[in-house]
């Protein structure tokens, strides 16, 4: 059982995937199913550019195995439409290269579903777990708190 | 993605994955137990960790368990820390794990693999430590249950075949007063320097610490140092540095010598949380 093919629920479609035990999440979207929103960045669950969405909770996709993931529904950048939080970090200019972006996002999406009126103790904790090389942490910390405040 | 290639199981029951691995260990395929895998994915990657059978024990209900039943508390070794975060219902472990890695990186790391990790932090088994808390564990032999004080000696030391099922915690240490903070070289993310835990318990203080030594401790010798009431808080918290197992690490975090300045002032910091004394 080294290779399996599997059913994969991603962004609300039935996606079935043939792929090797050992492959990541992020290997798996990127490769196998044409999904380049989240993006490799240190592979080793430090940068927070990977980052999806997995039955509501941020995850990243290169901490993953894709087989751990049948059974579980996965949101990645391509999934959201017109999330509040995709228009408010255009609104605050919350980045500048943009690699990072999906990831921060995706994260942003997760604390905003999860806790709509999160406090700042609870927007650093969850946001510490992504890196941009940019600098962009005031904007982004701006579009986020935009969001809650709607809320 | 892994440079080698692995059979994935997934058993639902704990006889099954044992049974599972002795068969995979006499086929040679140098077995291991997965929860949340961050180890295995990212050693792996580098050619420092290596398998040829993932048996994924997250679908054992066992290792699911998160309960308060009569007088113990009973957390599986498959939640994530994030769930034991969220539910809250051991502050001291709350407190100490919200430190461990980052926010999303904790949805997936598991309380049995910080526990059982290779990395030498293990900072999720210094409140079970400090609680006097019991481990069940299976195996070839069967189900056993051992106080962790006991069977974690610098590592769980878990036979071969064997993998870590649950803790269990008298619920009268998870309402004790308790102490938990971690230091690092700089700003609020990386590695520890040091993280100390602390309970006070029929007045006595109860300190384990990891990131002083290659490997996370609880001393009766440095309790006793700390809770020798007869002497000044400065020459207990210098007997207790005197007595603390060796070596220190000295690594890009920090140098022994460094180490052990902080480790003087976390002692203060505790002295005077838990027992209201302060140096001035």
């Amino acid at each position: 059982m080294k290779s399996h093919t599997i059913m994969l629920d991603i962004n609300g479609d039935s996606r079935i995937v043939t792929v090797r035990s050992a492959d990541t999440l992020l290997n798996a979207l990127r490769g196998k199913l044409g999904l380049t929103g989240a993006k490799p960045g240190c592979l080793n669950g430090d940068c927070g550019a990977c980052t999806v969405n997995v039955d509501g909770w941020p995850m990243k996709s290169c901490l993953m195995l894709v087989v751990e993931a049948v059974g579980k529904k996965i949101t990645s950048i391509e999934g959201l439409k017109q999330a509040p939080i995709q228009q408010a970090f255009i609104e605050n200019f919350a980045f500048q290269c943009g690699y990072c972006t999906p990831g921060f996002i995706m994260n942003c999406h997760s604390l905003i579903e999860q806790y709509p009126d999160a406090d700042d103790t609870t927007i650093k904790e969850w946001l510490e777990s992504n890196i941009c090389r940019c600098t962009s942490y005031i904007e982004i910390e701006k579009a986020v708190k935009s969001v809650l405040k709607r809320n | 993605m892994l440079p080698f290639n692995f059979d994935y199981y997934t058993p639902k029951t704990m006889k099954e994955a044992v049974d599972l691995y002795q068969d995979l260990d006499q086929q040679g395929k140098q077995p291991m137990f997965f929860s949340g895998g961050t180890e295995l994915i990212t050693l792996g990657r580098i050619n420092l960790a290596y398998t040829e059978a993932v048996i994924d024990i997250k679908d054992i209900a066992e290792c699911k368990v998160m309960q308060v039943s009569g007088d113990h508390l009973f957390l599986g070794s498959s939640l994530s820390l994030t769930r034991i975060e969220e539910a809250n219902l051991f502050p001291l472990l709350t407190k100490t794990v919200s430190e461990v890695a980052d926010h999303t990186a904790r949805v997936k790391i598991t309380l049995g693999g910080n526990i059982c990790a290779q990395i030498f932090y293990r900072e999720a088994v210094l409140p079970f430590l400090l609680a006097d808390s019991q481990v069940l564990i299976i195996g070839p032999d069967g189900e056993k249950i051992i106080p962790i004080n006991e069977i974690f000696q610098e590592q769980l030391r878990l036979k071969k075949g064997e993998f870590l099922v649950q803790v269990a915690t008298e619920t009268q240490f998870i309402g004790a007063p308790y102490f938990s903070v971690k230091r690092r070289q700089q700003w609020e993310t990386g590695y520890p320097l040091i993280t100390m835990a602390a309970l006070k318990i029929d007045r006595e203080i109860r300190v384990a610490i990891s990131g002083l030594c290659p490997f996370p401790f609880r001393s009766k010798e440095v309790e006793a140092s700390l809770n020798n009431r007869g002497q000044s808080v400065e020459a207990r918290i210098d007997r207790a540095l005197a007595v603390m197992p060796t070596p220190i690490l000295e690594d890009v975090e920090g140098s022994a010598k460094y180490r052990l300045f902080v480790l003087k002032n976390l002692l203060l910091d505790v002295m005077a949380a838990l027992d209201g004394v302060r140096v001035r």
